[in-house]
């Protein structure tokens, strides 16, 4: 019996120490956030969302996008309490004042239109070199797993958090990132009936995730913060991905 | 002992117009101000004066004495910039020069006219250059500045009163000459003193108990009895450093090392001042004669090396050194004071870092890309959505607050899509709509919300705006432009919610 404890803290030192050599600190007190995911946060190594990590949003039409907008700033509400963030892409089509609807004071945000994809990909990494920085949003339309390992290096020195929102119809080759995600909308529950359109819902799939768990769910935010429904919670099968 | 020159512009004004306009050399025109109601005559030019209008006279007037008279309106404080101008320019002849309103200069030239080969030549030298660039002037020299105020203005022509000669100079001119009041002026006359010279002995109690104390102490400093001075331009401090080779250089290496060296004298000077550089201009010149520049720019003052030779780096490689390098020089055009306000304004950005660290990324991205390029928003009074942000500086803010009561989706197209829609009549969200091609079937709405346009500042047609969710959980923000009636209202796409 007391051997069998023995292993399994043997086995949590080294896990612990895997994780610390492929870039993912567990994250301090004071940096441990609670992004209100719920039952998403079992999936996550650390049993967190994943801050000073590169975290890869997947879209393919303006509806999707609109959503995984809506899913970043959620998370970004909690996240900019530590600081401001920068918002990097080629065009400006993110209307300012929905972003007060997730708890974000969108003067805040700090708005680069960069006029090349080249350019846009060099803002993203000099703003995650930036530690005084909270979080990087970049747009981008196509990013090359070089590009993305050079990002993934740049988080892993400053502990600023990346979301990169790749809009593309094509299917995405291996990232560095820590994380791939998918958010679509769906139909929104009017709270009791009630008629018109309720909260924003999403379903969010984390396609990817390195030293974690994959998982589907529908997440509806409210003024509250996010909430998990429950009873269409598909757990997939533990399916635990090597690291990219 | 001192040496004064004064410079006496006649047509100030008048040569200023020339200056602007060179195509007016020949036509008769003012300058007028309204003063009490009608339109004063402030200045003249030339072709004016000889035709009999001079300063002081109604427009009207003037007007009637000659009909093709041109007219422009006189704008207040401009001689006091001029005069500035004017006074700095006149820093090449001595570094004490004050200018005095409203027509003159004054030059404390104590010791410089040697340079120029003695005074006679000095004064030319000065007249000449002023006439080159479409001043009319006349001057005088003498030991204090109430004499040569006077013979600027009613001696003869470039007269120089000697060293201690000021009160012979004096003599022959009229009681003007000595800068007094209008009604002491009137008494003098009305007791017959058309010269200075007839009462300028006369006992000091005598001229007090009749002309005031004024007279006497003006008398006094003509004469260099008692001391005047006057206040001296103080002329803008110019941040600039240079650096010669002693041998011309070639190498990235040397040319890294000029321009560390040069920042850091630079900014040396600037923390002394308490400024910081908004803009800076590296200059080189080469041995074949040639040069190049390289100009960077930054979001607030800066005097902070390091960050300086970040945002230069990158340009660095346009330098094509030629058959060498002789002289590199770095200037800052642009410098604003160094407040502790602005670092906090920054803090509130950037979080718990003195913000220099994201004020130097926001510096090197705007390098790249343009000031344009970095936006932030503050929301702006206006309920028309396109209105209802502005871009605003960095360090700006607006009074008006965020509001969150209404829907607002995420994504804002930049103008609104026409989309086909059936919607029963009148006020009732649509059923189904077809956007670039696809139909979408409604199953959920809210609305409308009516945004009016304001008619203040641009007459549209009012906007309904419905949220409405497709079938697949997608929602949308659509508007109906206008009423049905007459005509049939268009439909519009304008944004996608989360």
């Amino acid at each position: 019996m007391a051997e069998a404890l023995f292993h399994t803290t043997i086995f949590q030192q080294l896990q612990e120490e895997l994780l610390l050599l492929q870039g993912l600190r567990a994250p301090l007190d004071a940096e441990l956030q609670e992004t209100g995911l719920g039952i998403i946060n079992q999936s996550f190594p650390h049993r967190a969302f994943p801050v000073s990590a590169v975290h890869e949003l997947m879209s393919s039409s303006a509806e999707d996008a609109a959503a995984t907008t809506g899913f970043i700033a959620g998370l970004l509400g909690t996240l900019m309490q530590r600081g401001s963030c920068l918002w990097v892409s080629r065009h400006r089509n993110i209307f300012p004042p929905a972003l007060s609807f997730f708890g974000i004071t969108p003067d805040q945000v700090l708005f680069v239109e960069a006029p090349d994809p080249k350019k846009a990909l060099w803002s993203i990494e000099e703003g995650l070199k930036c530690a005084t920085l909270a979080a990087v949003v970049g747009e981008v339309q196509e990013l090359s797993f070089t590009a993305s390992r050079r990002l993934q290096l740049a988080v892993e020195k400053s502990r600023v958090t990346g979301f990169i929102h790749h809009r593309t119809n094509r299917v995405a080759g291996n990232l560095a990132c820590v994380s791939r995600w998918r958010i679509r909308p769906i139909a929104s529950i009017p709270p009791e009936g009630l008629p018109g359109v309720g909260f924003p819902g999403w379903n969010v799939e984390l396609c990817k995730i390195r030293n974690g768990r994959p998982g589907k769910w529908n997440v509806q935010w409210t003024p509250q913060g996010f909430s998990v429904l429950p009873e269409k919670v598909e757990e997939q099968a533990a399916v635990i991905k090597k690291a990219g | 002992m001192r040496r004064y020159l004064s410079i006496w512009f006649p047509a100030l004004l008048a040569d200023r117009a020339l200056r602007l306009r060179p195509g007016l050399k020949d036509t008769p025109f003012i300058i007028a101000a309204p003063e009490r109601g009608r339109l004063m005559v402030k200045a003249a030019s030339t072709p004016a004066v000889k035709k009999g209008i001079v300063r002081g006279m109604v427009v009207a007037d003037a007007k009637a004495l000659l009909p093709a008279l041109k007219l422009f309106h006189y704008k207040p404080g401009v001689e006091e910039k001029l005069l500035t101008r004017l006074a700095e320019w006149c820093l090449r002849f001595t570094p004490v020069v004050s200018p005095g309103l409203p027509d003159g200069i004054l030059l404390d030239i104590s010791g410089c006219p040697h340079l120029w080969g003695g005074e006679k030549l000095y004064q030319d030298a000065i007249v000449h250059q002023l006439k080159t660039i479409g001043y009319e002037v006349c001057t005088g020299i003498a030991d204090t500045v109430g004499a040569a105020w006077a013979i600027a203005r009613f001696g003869a022509a470039g007269f120089i009163a000697a060293p201690g000669q000021q009160e012979a100079a004096l003599n022959p001119l009229p009681p003007a000459a000595l800068r007094l009041e209008p009604p002491v002026l009137e008494r003098l006359q009305k007791l017959g003193f058309a010269h200075i010279g007839s009462f300028i002995a006369m006992p000091s109690t005598v001229l007090r108990r009749r002309f005031g104390q004024a007279l006497l102490t003006r008398i006094a400093q003509a004469l260099g009895h008692l001391p005047e001075t006057p206040t001296a331009l103080q002329p803008a401090v110019i941040f600039r450093e240079q650096l010669s080779c002693t041998e011309p250089v070639h190498t990235r290496i040397a040319i890294d090392i000029a321009l560390e060296t040069l920042l850091q004298q630079l900014c040396d000077s600037l923390q002394r001042s308490g400024k910081g550089l908004r803009s800076a201009v590296f200059k080189i010149n080469t041995v074949d004669g040639g040069s190049q520049e390289i100009f960077i720019g930054t979001n607030r003052p800066v005097r902070n090396t390091a960050h300086l030779l970040k945002l230069f780096e990158p340009k660095m490689t346009t330098i094509a050194p030629g058959m060498g390098i002789e002289v590199f020089t770095l200037e800052a055009p642009a410098v604003e004071a160094f407040s502790g306000r602005q670092e906090a304004i920054w803090n509130t950005l950037g979080g718990a870092d003195t913000g220099s660290e994201l004020a130097g990324l926001l510096d090197r991205i705007a390098g790249r890309f343009g000031d344009a390029a970095i936006k932030r928003y503050q929301p702006a009074e206006h309920y028309w959505p396109e209105r209802s942000v502005v871009a605003a500086g960095l360090s700006e803010k607006t009074g008006a607050a965020w509001r969150s009561d209404r829907p607002r989706p995420v994504y804002l197209l930049p103008e609104p899509e026409p989309v086909i829609v059936a919607a029963p009549v009148p006020d009732y969200p649509p059923m189904l709509f077809r956007y670039r091609g696809k139909v979408h079937n409604i199953a959920r709405a809210d609305g409308p919300e009516r945004i009016e346009q304001e008619w203040w500042l641009e007459q549209r047609l009012v906007r309904d705006y419905y949220v409405v969710e497709d079938e697949d959980g997608a929602r949308y923000w659509l508007f109906r432009a206008g009423h049905y009636g007459a005509e049939k209202p268009q439909w519009f796409l304008h944004g996608f919610f989360a």
